[in-house]
């Protein structure tokens, strides 16, 4: 049965797009803070404070990201009527960023969850629409934004605490890109990087408690999706360039590292992390690294995807991660499931 | 219904993953809190001794340095300072009076933005609440237990 219902279909837990859909276009708005670590200057915006003219941190968010949407239509040389389906995905409870963006959008919206994996989980939505025939060009867009996820998950942003070295710094980001096929009318010829295939995630839960350490929480699903990635399409590791995570940290990618390798799956000459790669850690207060939405994202359209159109790597294995739990599960002793869904890419 | 990771797995992981964890930097957490919480006791000191020259008894003086106190920790909290005192002192900067004061002050300030009836007033406590209701609770507990042993009275 399968083989007539679901052609596009590999293995286990994984997709093909025959057509490969590719990325037309991209933008960032960065906070502060992103914009002096070492990605400052591939940022297209980079915002003065984290308030950016809003009274509340949530708008700001919301203001990032319909930024990030609107100025990537217009890279791409698009109009709003151009785009026929915008994926967004937030932390805030009920998604509000997105919503809210997509309030001044004429576009019809879908809002994701899957907290900091919803930019692959927007990708792999878009690709399906765009591959199914069902869209012709897809916008996948996130944020995130450090105060206004401190005060939802944490403590108010003025409290004095102190924390953990396994804490992570969730990113004050807004990234959005624009997908179609190749030859697509916009983009003047570019969508040179295309996305060739992705492996889905399951929620797994490794008893992991500590929302302090959401790297050790997350580092299973990350091992699991892509080890399921590797039997699926019965590619090496070395197949891939690089092989990126999204925000496992200092502490979670180690550990997702060694149970690869553990699996006979030489992952450690290509194995990156977005959240390691947005702040400099020995001058930016930012314990095991960034997290967040728009971590992943921000770091895909600033480097990977850059470094990729000038032929530094040609095929990326995006494996972003997401920890799944909420401040009222934490808080009535519920352990933090997590997910990965991975997302592989090729510069033509 | 079975668990997918089961309960040895998890056990397991927790084990092995353990090793990866950074260890906090206690000595220089357990420096940097003594030195911060004592200066700021050690001002407190001061500020009741100055109000005792000015003639105020023990009592008194007692409670204008405590209100003094948490007006900095306050206007401290205000100006955005308190929060990276305690994030550099831990501690030290939380247990003092004036850390007292920044545990209200922050979530005022920050839920002054849901409005100030249904955010500021409705939130103010709820970091420093438990330490309220904990605290008048263990305040009664050993008032009971003091007039059960020594009767009424000092």
């Amino acid at each position: 049965m399968r083989a007539i219902h679901a052609k596009h279909r590999v293995g286990r837990r994984s997709l093909v797009f025959p057509g490969r859909p590719s990325v037309l276009s991209t933008f960032t708005v960065a906070g502060p803070m992103e914009g002096q670590g070492p990605l400052g200057r591939a940022f297209d915006t980079v915002i003065p404070d984290t308030f950016y003219g809003e009274r509340c941190w949530e708008q700001t968010e919301s203001k990032m990201l319909r930024e990030a949407i609107v100025h990537c239509i217009q890279a791409a040389g698009a109009a709003e009527s151009d785009v026929d389906v915008l994926f967004t995905g937030d932390l805030l409870a009920q998604c509000i960023a997105g919503s809210y963006a997509a309030r001044d959008l004429a576009v019809p919206h879908f809002g994701l969850y899957s907290a900091c994996a919803s930019f692959a989980e927007g990708l792999i939505a878009a690709s399906a629409f765009l591959e199914g025939g069902f869209a012709a060009h897809a916008v996948v867009a996130v944020s995130s934004h450090h105060d206004a996820a401190e005060r939802q998950f944490r403590f108010p942003t003025e409290l004095g605490v102190q924390r953990p070295p396994t804490a992570q710094w969730t990113a004050t980001l807004a990234a959005a890109v624009m997908l179609g096929y190749p030859g697509s009318p916009f983009a003047g010829g570019a969508g040179r990087v295309r996305i060739t295939g992705a492996t889905l995630g399951e929620v797994i839960d490794v008893g992991v408690k500590d929302p302090y350490d959401m790297g050790t929480a997350m580092a299973p699903a990350a091992v699991d999706t892509l080890a399921t990635h590797f039997k699926d399409f019965g590619v090496p590791p070395s197949y891939y360039d690089v092989i990126v995570t999204g925000d496992l940290g200092a502490v979670g990618q180690r550990i997702a590292a060694d149970l690869l390798e553990s699996k006979g799956l030489a992952v450690k000459d290509r194995f990156q992390d977005c959240g390691l790669l947005l702040y400099d850690r020995a001058r930016q207060d930012v314990h095991a690294g960034g997290s967040g939405a728009a971590c992943s994202a921000g770091v895909f359209c600033a480097h990977f995807y850059r470094g990729m159109m000038n032929g530094s790597w040609r095929r990326i294995l995006f494996a972003p991660t997401g920890a799944l739990h909420s401040p009222v599960s934490s808080k009535q002793g519920e352990a933090i499931p997590a997910i990965c869904h991975a997302v592989a890419l090729e510069a033509v | 219904m079975s668990s997918k990771v089961p309960d040895d797995a998890k056990s397991r992981y927790a084990r092995d993953a353990a090793r990866y964890r950074p260890r906090p930097p206690y000595l220089r957490n357990f420096l940097a809190a003594f030195f911060v919480g004592g200066a700021i006791c050690a001002a407190g000191q001061v500020l009741h001794s100055a109000f005792v020259a000015q003639g105020l008894d023990d009592v008194e003086a007692g409670a204008r340095m405590a209100a003094a106190l948490i007006a900095v920790g306050a206007l401290l909290t205000g100006l955005g300072v308190y929060d990276s005192l305690g994030r550099f002192a831990g501690a030290g900067s939380a247990i003092p009076i004036s850390g007292f004061a920044n545990s209200i002050v922050a979530p005022a300030m920050e839920f002054a933005r849901e409005g100030y009836v249904l955010g500021m007033a409705a939130q103010m406590f709820v970091v420093a609440g438990p330490v309220i209701v904990y605290g008048v609770l263990a305040a009664f507990l050993s008032a009971a237990v003091r007039y059960l042993v020594l009767g009424t009275g000092g």
